[in-house]
């Protein structure tokens, strides 16, 4: 199924989106993959993997940490596009990166290699509108989505630009700053959402302190799907059960 | 040749530059290239920079001749710009004073810094016990140990100080967390970076409030000489103090320009900072630059005796400038840069900073080759009563 198809039928059921991320590497290579293929069993309606980066200047200490450990793990982008070109996952997979390690692969040869290993779409925390134009090119011949973000932060003109250029869905950042779980979501949310839909039909995604299922209620009939991420990391990394977690937030998409 | 010494309106130097930042800060650095334009015409605000940069930080600094040195090394006349005697100690006050000003003009109360050396965050919470704006600074672990003394000087000046325990623990780490606290408070807070590094408009940003050195300098030795120096030398971490003395010279095709960077232990040993030497371009902190990292995109840690030269990036102008062959990078190894230092004491009684000893090393190394017709001018960007721990022992 394609990231569009996924929406439409969600859509169709009123439901949202329900997208668990995994850092590849954390714990280790085997066991992000093994965990992606759980997410999915348990309810995930598609998947975001992250590729680990020695510089997350996005990121909060959840994901700082497991970027670390995958790197210790000698985890690099090359080593998890050939490990998913094995894997078999029943819903679409996005890969998040940080700018430079895709530079590194080459652009052309990246989006060939994603392609090969069956991911849809890609989100770049530090690629800006204004720097896209060749990413979205080379990302278009092979028919991968781009998945540009939205802050808080980001001017009306800035909205309705990105939301024109992004493929497959709006990442829409729920609250100024920078990954990691939070108790409570921002009280301006609301405000925001209305300003990205007011001038798109497209998906839009909540990310960043997603944490718990009253949050997902919380965002029904104002998002299409929420990014978990550091409420799972954190899990995984305490060695907690947390397949009963994973099907609590799916159930509070609908 | 053509001459890569302004960014286009993108923040590009040739191919380096741009701005590669989260989209929460797009806003702030929109905010941040208006003002920086406003003030660009805008008398009053340079009257009080002015009148700041006279009374307060003790400009213009003096361009001093080394004649003792001069006499030891027996061929150049070397000259040194006196950055040292700025008040805090170095050239990073310059910058400090300039955007603290402009965060004051925009409305921010709050400002935050990262620091390597402990320089710029010593000249950042200098410039906001002056200006009254709340200050916090970002320094990593590693560093602070290297650098107990500009600790200790931050918490005097009123500031926060936080250690940073990520990563290498050092100026990249600081950096890495001075952006991470932008992106929660950015619509109270500025951010001051020290050098010609990140997203546009930084790298121009900083760089005009530098190029009072080299404004000076080309006054100084027109009135001691009456003519130009043959070769300017600095040295290069982010390349700010750098860019402010070479910038105006530029366009002077016979004025060679030479910048140093931190060669730690040597190139073959892979530990060292020798950013555009030994680098690759990429994306670090928001620009588009020479990198140290490996073949897969993960930036290398580095090393350098100097806490300011130890950065895996560089500012993107010099990138640039590199690729048009307009200025020559070379490196000094932290031993030369030791002799640089103690020679320079013994000598001329100047102690400067490990960074600026190897700009110093440099010109011990070319002075004797050249003649007594001929001028060096060292940048020599800060002192070192900040080094005198880790010289300790070692000289």
């Amino acid at each position: 199924m394609t990231i569009r198809e996924t929406f439409e039928k969600l859509r169709s059921r009123d439901e949202l989106a329900f997208i668990p991320y995994q850092t590849a590497g954390f714990p280790t290579l085997d066991e992000s993959l093994r965990n992606l293929q759980l997410l999915a069993e348990h309810g995930a309606d598609l998947l975001e993997i992250g590729i680990p980066f020695s510089d997350p200047i996005a990121d909060g200490p959840t994901i700082q940490y497991s970027s670390h450990v995958a790197l210790d793990n000698g985890v690099r982008l090359k080593d998890v596009l050939t490990a998913l070109g094995q894997l078999e996952l029943p819903c679409p997979l996005v890969m998040m990166s940080y700018l430079n390690p895709l530079m590194a692969h080459g652009r052309e040869r990246l989006f060939a290699d994603m392609r090969a290993a069956g991911i849809s779409g890609l989100i770049v925390p530090d690629l800006s509108l204004e720097e896209a134009d060749e990413w979205l090119a080379a990302a278009r011949a092979c028919d991968i989505s781009i998945v540009f973000l939205l802050a808080p932060t980001s001017t009306d003109e800035r909205i309705r630009r990105i939301a024109e250029l992004t493929d497959g869905f709006i990442y829409a950042v729920s609250l100024t700053g920078t990954t990691g779980a939070r108790r409570a979501l921002p009280a301006g949310l609301p405000n925001f959402l209305n300003r990205i839909r007011a001038v798109t039909d497209k998906p839009i995604v909540v990310g960043f302190g997603i944490s718990a299922p009253e949050h997902v209620r919380a965002l029904r009939g104002q998002a299409d799907g929420v990014v978990v991420a550091s409420r799972i990391i954190d899990a995984i990394r305490r060695g907690d059960e947390w397949t009963g977690l994973v099907e609590s937030l799916k159930a509070a998409t609908g | 040749m053509r001459m890569p010494t302004s960014a286009n309106r993108r923040g590009y130097f040739g191919s380096f530059g741009g701005s590669f930042v989260p989209e929460t800060l797009v806003y702030a650095l929109d905010q941040l290239s208006e003002a920086y334009e406003a003030i660009k015409t805008d008398a009053e605000f340079h009257k009080e920079l002015d009148a700041l940069l006279r009374d307060y930080v003790g400009r213009p600094t003096p361009l001093y001749f080394a004649k003792q040195l001069s006499a030891h090394l027996d061929g150049a006349r070397i000259y040194l710009k006196r950055e040292d005697l700025a008040h805090t100690g170095a050239h990073k006050i310059n910058n400090a004073i300039g955007q603290v000003l402009l965060a004051r003009r925009m409305g921010k109360r709050r400002i935050i810094a990262e620091t390597g050396a402990g320089q710029h965050g010593v000249a950042t919470a200098t410039a906001c016990a002056l200006l009254g704006l709340e200050c916090h600074v970002y320094m990593g672990a590693e560093d602070i140990r290297r650098q107990r003394m500009n600790a200790l000087r931050m918490n005097l000046l009123g500031s926060k100080l936080i250690q940073v325990d990520s990563g290498s623990k050092t100026l990249k780490d600081a950096i890495n967390e001075a952006i991470r606290d932008w992106v929660t408070n950015v619509e109270t807070t500025h951010y001051v970076i020290g050098s010609v590094v990140g997203p546009h408009p930084y790298p121009c940003l900083v760089r005009d409030f530098q190029t009072v050195i080299g404004r000076e300098t080309r006054e100084q030795i027109m009135a001691k000489e009456g003519r130009l120096p043959d070769l300017i030398v600095a040295c290069v971490g982010g390349g700010s103090n750098a860019i402010g003395i070479f910038h105006d010279f530029i366009p002077e095709e016979t004025v060679k320009l030479v910048g140093v960077e931190g060669g730690g232990c040597g190139l073959a040993s892979k530990k060292h900072a020798a950013t555009l030497l030994a680098g690759t371009v990429g994306v670090l902190h928001g620009a588009k630059s020479y990198l140290m990292q490996d073949e897969d995109g993960q930036i290398c840690e580095t090393h350098s005796i100097s806490a300011g030269l130890d950065y895996p990036g560089v500012g993107p102008e010099h990138s640039s400038l590199k690729d048009a062959g307009r200025v020559e990078y070379t490196l000094a190894t932290d031993d030369e840069a030791l002799a640089a230092l103690k020679l320079l004491s013994a000598r001329e009684g100047i102690i400067p900073a490990l960074e600026s000893a190897h700009a110093v090393a440099y010109a011990i190394k070319v002075a004797p080759r050249m003649n007594q017709d001929q001028i060096i001018v060292i940048n020599l960007s800060g002192r070192g009563d900040k080094d005198l721990e880790i010289v300790e022992g070692l000289v």
